[in-house]
C-alpha cells in the first residue's frame, strides 16, 4: 500500500463529493528529510504540499472513477489551482472534500477543500484549496499503447476502498 | 435582455485567462491559443469546461477542437489536409478562418487556426 496518501474514505456520493482523512505522521520517511536539522536549525517536519495535492488527487480520482465504475483510465492531467494557507505537521488530521465540477466522457474537473485539525485542537480549519483536471485517457486521443487493464485502479486504491466500506 | 458582443468577449476572455494562466492584455482577438497564449492538448478540456460553465451550455470538445479530422487517413495525407479534409474541416467548423491554413495545410499548423476570435465565434453559433 505504498503511496496512499489518503488512510480512509469517509463519504463518497455517486459523481457528487467524497470526504477522506489522513493523519500525519512522524514515522513518515518523507518528513524525515522535510525538513532535516542543520547546523543552525533543528529539524523542522512539515508535510510537503505536492504530497497533499496528491491526496487530493486520489480522492478526487476515486470520486471520477467510481462515478463511471472504475472502468475509465482516470488519470491527472492539470493542477488548476492549488493554494496554501497553513503547513502540515505531525500529528495533525487532513481532511479532504472533493466535488464534481463536470464530468464528461474526456475526462472530469474537480473543485476541493483541504482541512487541517492540528495536533490537540478539536476544529478543523480550511488549509488549502486544490482544483483539479482529470483525463479519461482510453477516451481521449492517445499515441500511447496502453494496457487492457485498469492499471490506474489498482490494488492500493480498492484496498482502501474495501477498508472504507465502498468496494467488495 | 440578450447577451451582447462585449459580454461574449469578455467571458472568453476571462475563461482563457483562468485555464491558460495568462493576462487579460495578452488575450486579443486575434491571439492564437496555442502559438500566442501557450495552450496544450489538456488546456483544451479546461478551456471547454469553463467556457460550459460560464455560458451555460453544452460543448462536445470534438466540436470546439476536431482534433479527430487530423488522425483521420481519410483526410490527412504525408503530412497535410487533403480537400477531402478541408471540406470536411470547413463544415465542422464554420466559425473558424480556414482560408490562411488553406496555403499550407499542415498539420503541424493545424493548431495555429484555433484564434479568441474563432471561440467568441463559436459561442455565438451556440447562442443563436
Amino acid at each position: 500500500m505504498r503511496w496512499m496518501w489518503i488512510d480512509r474514505i469517509l463519504e463518497l456520493d455517486r459523481a457528487k463529493r467524497c470526504v477522506a482523512i489522513k493523519n500525519v505522521s512522524l514515522a513518515e520517511e518523507v518528513l524525515h528529510d522535510h525538513f532535516p536539522a542543520t547546523a543552525d536549525q533543528p529539524a523542522c517536519p512539515v508535510m510537503p504540499n505536492p504530497l497533499i495535492i496528491e491526496g487530493m488527487a486520489q480522492t478526487a480520482g476515486i470520486l471520477v472513477g467510481h462515478a463511471n465504475d472504475f472502468q475509465e483510465k482516470v488519470i491527472l492531467a492539470k493542477i488548476a489551482k492549488a493554494e496554501f494557507h497553513a503547513a502540515a505537521r505531525p500529528g495533525d488530521q487532513l481532511r479532504f472534500t472533493a466535488t464534481v465540477s463536470r464530468i464528461d466522457p474526456a475526462g472530469a474537473a474537480t473543485e476541493g477543500v483541504v482541512e487541517r485539525r492540528a495536533a490537540g485542537q478539536s476544529d478543523f480549519l480550511p488549509m488549502a484549496q486544490i482544483d483539479l483536471l482529470f483525463s479519461h485517457l482510453d477516451q481521449s486521443r492517445s499515441d500511447l499503447d496502453l494496457p487492457e487493464h485498469n492499471f490506474v485502479f489498482s490494488s492500493n486504491l480498492m484496498t482502501l476502498l474495501q477498508q472504507s466500506g465502498i468496494a467488495e | 435582455m440578450a447577451i451582447t458582443q462585449e459580454e461574449v468577449f469578455g467571458k472568453v476572455q476571462e475563461a482563457l485567462v483562468d485555464a491558460l494562466g495568462v493576462d487579460d492584455d495578452e488575450v486579443t482577438s486575434e491571439a492564437k491559443l496555442v502559438a500566442d497564449l501557450g495552450a496544450e492538448s489538456i488546456d483544451f478540456l479546461d478551456i471547454v469546461f469553463r467556457l460550459e460553465k460560464a455560458f451555460g451550455i453544452k460543448i462536445d470538445q470534438n466540436e470546439l477542437f476536431p482534433e479527430s479530422v487530423l488522425s483521420d487517413p481519410q483526410y490527412v495525407a504525408d503530412g497535410k489536409v487533403t480537400d477531402n479534409g478541408m471540406a470536411e474541416l470547413r463544415r465542422r467548423l464554420p466559425h473558424a478562418n480556414l482560408e490562411a491554413f488553406d496555403q499550407s495545410r499542415a498539420v503541424s499548423e493545424f493548431a495555429d487556426v484555433f484564434t479568441v476570435d474563432a471561440i467568441v465565434k463559436f459561442i455565438n453559433t451556440k447562442l443563436a
